[in-house]
């Protein structure tokens, strides 16, 4: 259960706020091989009409991160600390019954292989009229099923009369997802979270699924955490970007910040290692040596550390998520360095990269 | 070794590839099953690989790459079609006479998790072939495994360890160094990166490119990732429905794609640079 | 469907009749002793043998004496070498005492295996599961046999609340289920432990799914998604083992609590008929066995279809 004592009154608007907001979380485990930290301390906030994408690598920390706003990863063996928001209302203190509520009618979310994540059992249609008589008892079926087929013409799957009586696997890949996010879309949410819901598809497919959350990101209000490792998806559609490396945020700021003026050097790797087909190709793919880190054995002071080509005395202290550039206060990052240095550190034959050091 | 010497022809590509063809049936009927249909998975594809080159295939889900890639290494039968491997036809010999050119020819797997037994020792796993193909037993075998652990970038005290204990890059290390145990000519990597997270995929790749200048290996590197394929490959074949819709140097097909399947696909790449992909959407017009 | 069907079917023809052939050769090829003789008595003379052999059809070839013999046992004229009953008639008169048995343990242990099962799932990991693992590992590991007489011991010999043994037919409902409550409870703690067993995991299984965490993430109730999702994806294995357990025991498997009950079963009538070696008794019995169990192998793929659209509706080449 949740490690926040006070319950906060449950307020539907505490106005003025932002929609999201998210302090100090911080999500541990216990597993056989003692006690892991998940995620140690994220903060954020999201407003109307945003996309926020959250970046990383596997054991990043960005997924349970996702699962922790709607309390997914809660249960008798992980520790969550801090607080998550919505609309001012506490949600780690809400008992689970009054988290249902909550998921699916206010966040909701898709995830990342539309293959798994429908039940093969049920039709997609039942499975979205569950999702709208979970929360609205007094829609009929009737009337939810007229739902069901709205959404899911407007999430663009043709025939839908006819298609909401199907099975998910008679369903394409990228249909299966349009369906998910019909789900998801079914009770209006403020905020969709987005668990790599591209990762499994074709570029193609992809491509357009991007488009739809971009579209209903615009027409709709709707606030939307894209979690994603892919660089050029968050290019697509974000407009502020988090960077998670070892269940830490490193850097955050706007995708212009984040691509045009990095300042961890992890962001540089990330950048540099990305093979664009915009560009005449490198000799050599610029890579980031070594492996994410175990969570259970991460290096001490900078995560990071360890593949860092640039480290020195002052990273095995933890760098805080400091505004570090002048006059840019949103742009925050976790390393020592100095901007100026980071400034020529980064520079690669005239891209972003991370180097080692010549010399 | 494997090929009888006078039936190579030195002039001839490594592989030519004409017109395979691989159609799966579909088989219906009340008592007995007769094929009704069939799925033309690899429908009359022909290329040829030349000694030290890198030939990219790419194509989405469904496209037939894989496929090809098995029809061509003899691991599915071919429905028709001709592959010859060093001048000498290959395609629909008998498992015995494939057996030899096991050595020639090896397969570096997408899923670095699924690819390797759980409950073999990574020496095992690595000099399994060796010992089958009877190249080496014993210290030589041992000796000879830490040498490949330590050219892919392990380290020779790995041997004794077992799979679990890696990462998702290292497995894919480990799968590496199990292809090119026996000293391949030809090497196919059936989406050797797609599995393992962006900062190693670079590693992997650049390994791959390194081991190609040192042993003077030839690949066929099948992934939908275009923008990896385009990094290895001199070449490039598109693949879409069973078929190659376009195949030509790298850069040119990238830069310069004539077939519509390839600017749609290549259209639908994202642009990792957040002006340059705005750029991109409104030229061509918001909403794809 | 209808072709899976027919295909099923003729299947099942396939191997009953395989077994049948099986069983015929195992008796005619390694013979233990001669049937004729044992018909004709311990003091037959070698003309009275000969008699015998001819009268019953053991002179024929042996493909001729298996069609005799299956013609006999399909017209129900089937005789056993050892007693002259009708081997038909005694299986058909078996049939009802067999049968109250197995569905009125099966009953029982389902739903203890279920309910058992569920609360282990559902709290994996805490002290209700693990009394229940421990509770379940005595069921399995406790032999039939010895179960049977404690109960018989403790409940119809200390206390004298239930008869011994016997069957009452239905026609005395209270009698009948008087007679069967203990057998009923020995046949199916072994059962309700295994159960209990297989679900939990496959429920363990079926929670670790992705789509069970979609439907947590639209705000089911715990409950709903548990009963909804989590329970019907875990049915599987849990009906490929009723089917093959009830199948068996139904055809005359559930020989030691029908001996120990002595219900006069199709059980029973298996242990007898392979205590004489009786060959045209142990054909006709492991025949009605294989029968049942082909038969409920078939129940359990169209259960199969009913419960997992991609079988029913057949995902050939996607």
């Amino acid at each position: 259960m949740s490690a926040t004592p006070e319950t906060a009154p449950v307020m539907p608007d505490a106005g003025g706020g932002p929609l999201l907001e998210v302090d100090g979380l911080r999500v541990g485990f216990a597993t056989e091989d003692g006690r892991v930290q998940a995620v140690d301390g994220v903060d954020f906030q999201l407003e109307p009409g945003e996309v926020l994408a959250i970046v990383g690598e596997s054991g990043s920390g960005k997924s349970v991160t996702a699962q922790t706003l709607i309390g997914l990863t809660r249960g008798p063996n992980s520790y969550i600390e801090g607080s998550v928001r919505l609309r001012g209302e506490e949600l780690t203190s809400l008992s689970e019954s009054q988290l249902q509520k909550v998921r699916g009618s206010q966040i909701a979310m898709i995830f990342q292989d539309p293959m798994t994540s429908m039940n093969p059992v049920f039709t997609v249609g039942t499975q979205i009229i569950e999702a709208i008589r979970a929360h609205d008892r007094s829609s009929s079926r009737k009337e939810s099923r007229a739902r069901a087929v709205e959404l899911l013409e407007a999430v663009g799957i043709p025939d839908a009369d006819r298609r909401v009586d199907a099975y998910p696997h008679e369903f394409s890949g990228g249909m299966r997802q349009r369906a998910m996010i019909a789900m998801g879309l079914a009770l209006e949410p403020s905020v969709l979270i987005a668990d790599e819901p591209t990762t499994a598809l074709d570029v193609t497919i992809q491509a357009q699924i991007l488009h739809l959350i971009q579209d209903l990101n615009r027409s709709r209000g709707l606030a939307t955490i894209l979690i994603t490792h892919d660089l050029g998806v968050v290019a697509e559609v974000a407009d502020r970007v988090l960077v998670m490396y070892g269940g830490k945020v490193v850097e955050r700021g706007t995708l212009e910040d984040i691509f045009y003026d990095p300042q961890h050097p992890y962001t540089w790797g990330l950048l540099g290692s990305l093979t664009r087909l915009d560009q005449p190709r490198p000799h050599r793919l610029p890579q980031i040596s070594g492996a994410p880190p175990s969570l259970l054995n991460l290096p001490k002071g900078c995560a990071f550390r360890t593949r860092c080509p640039h480290e020195f005395g002052k990273c095995t202290e933890v760098p805080g998520l400091d505004a570090r550039l002048p006059g840019d206060p949103n742009h925050r990052d976790r390393c020592w360095l100095t901007p100026e240095q980071k400034k020529t550190l980064r520079d690669v034959e005239g891209r972003i990269g991370l180097e080692a050091p010549h010399g | 070794m494997a090929s009888d010497p006078a039936t190579v022809d030195p002039g001839a590509p490594l592989l030519e590839v004409v017109d395979l063809v691989k159609h799966f049936p579909i088989k219906s009927g009340l008592l007995i099953d007769r094929e009704v249909d069939q799925v033309r998975a690899v429908d009359g594809v022909s290329f040829t690989v030349n000694k030290g080159e890198t030939l990219g295939l790419v194509g989405e889900s469904g496209s037939g790459k894989s496929t090809t890639c098995r029809v061509v290494l003899q691991l599915l039968k071919p429905t028709s079609g001709s592959v010859k491997f060093e001048g000498r036809e290959i395609a629909g010999l008998k498992r015995r006479d494939l057996r030899p050119l096991r050595r020639e020819m090896q397969m570096i797997f997408q899923d670095p998790y699924a690819s390797l037994n759980p409950r073999k020792r990574i020496g095992q796993i690595v000099g399994d072939q060796l010992k089958i193909q009877k190249v080496a037993s014993g210290k030589e075998l041992r000796v000879k495994v830490e040498g490949l652990l330590e050219r892919v970038g392990l380290s020779p005290e790995h041997y004794n360890r077992f799979p679990h204990e890696f990462s998702g890059g290292q497995r894919q290390r480990i799968g590496i160094a199990r292809a090119l145990a026996l000293g391949p000519k030809l090497v196919f990597c059936d989406e050797p990166v797609s599995a393992l997270d962006v900062s190693i995929q670079a590693q992997i790749v650049n390994l791959l490119d390194d081991l190609q200048d040192e042993m003077g290996l030839t690949y066929v590197f099948v992934a939908h990732d275009i923008g990896v394929v385009r990094h290895i490959s001199d070449r490039i074949a598109v693949m879409n429905n069973g078929k190659i819709v376009e195949a030509g140097d790298a850069d040119q097909v990238c830069e310069h794609p004539r077939d519509d399947y390839t600017k749609k696909l290549l259209a639908a790449v994202p642009i990792p640079d957040p002006r340059e992909s705005r750029a991109r959407r409104e030229r061509t017009g918001a909403t794809g | 469907m209808l072709r899976f069907l027919i295909r099923r079917v003729l299947g099942a023809i396939a191997v009953i009749f395989a077994i049948s052939v099986l069983v015929f050769l195992i008796f005619n090829v390694v013979p233990a002793t001669n049937p004729a003789q044992r018909i004709a008595g311990k003091n037959a003379t070698p003309e009275l043998i000969k008699q015998v052999e001819h009268q019953w059809g053991f002179d024929q070839s042996l493909p001729a004496q298996y069609w005799t013999q299956m013609k006999l046992i399909f017209t129900g004229e089937v005789t056993s070498y050892q007693s002259s009953i009708n081997v038909d008639q005694r299986i058909a008169e078996g049939i009802p005492a067999t049968a109250s048995l197995c569905i009125g343990a099966a009953v029982i242990w389902l739903a203890f295996g279920f309910l058992f099962g569920y609360l282990s799932a559902v709290r994996a990991g805490g002290w209700l599961d693990r009394g229940l693992t421990v509770l379940a590992l005595i069921g399995i590991s406790m032999p039939v046999f010895w179960l049977a007489s404690l109960l018989l011991y403790y409940f119809t010999y200390k206390i004298e609340v239930f008869p011994a043994s016997g069957y009452k037919s239905l026609s005395e409902p209270i009698e009948w289920a008087k007679h069967l409550i203990l057998p009923w409870i020995s046949l199916a703690v072994l059962f309700a432990g295994f159960y209990s067993r297989v679900l939990r995991s496959s429920m363990l299984d079926v929670m670790n799914e992705d789509y069970v965490r979609t439907a947590r993430a639209k705000g089911l109730s715990q409950r709903r998604v548990m009963t909804k999702h989590v329970l019907r994806n875990s049915l599987i294995p849990v009906i490929t083992l009723f089917g093959l357990d009830f199948g068996v025991l139904i055809g005359g498997g559930a020989i030691v609590t029908e001996t120990l009950f002595n219900i006069e079963g199709v059980g029973l009538f298996t242990a007898e008929a392979l205590q004489t070696q009786d060959f045209p008794s142990i054909m006709t019995v492991t025949l009605f066995g294989a029968f049942f169990i082909v038969l409920f192998n078939i129940l359990v793929d169209i259960a199969y279809a009913y419960l997992d659209p991609r079988i029913r509706l057949g995902t050939s080449a996607a």
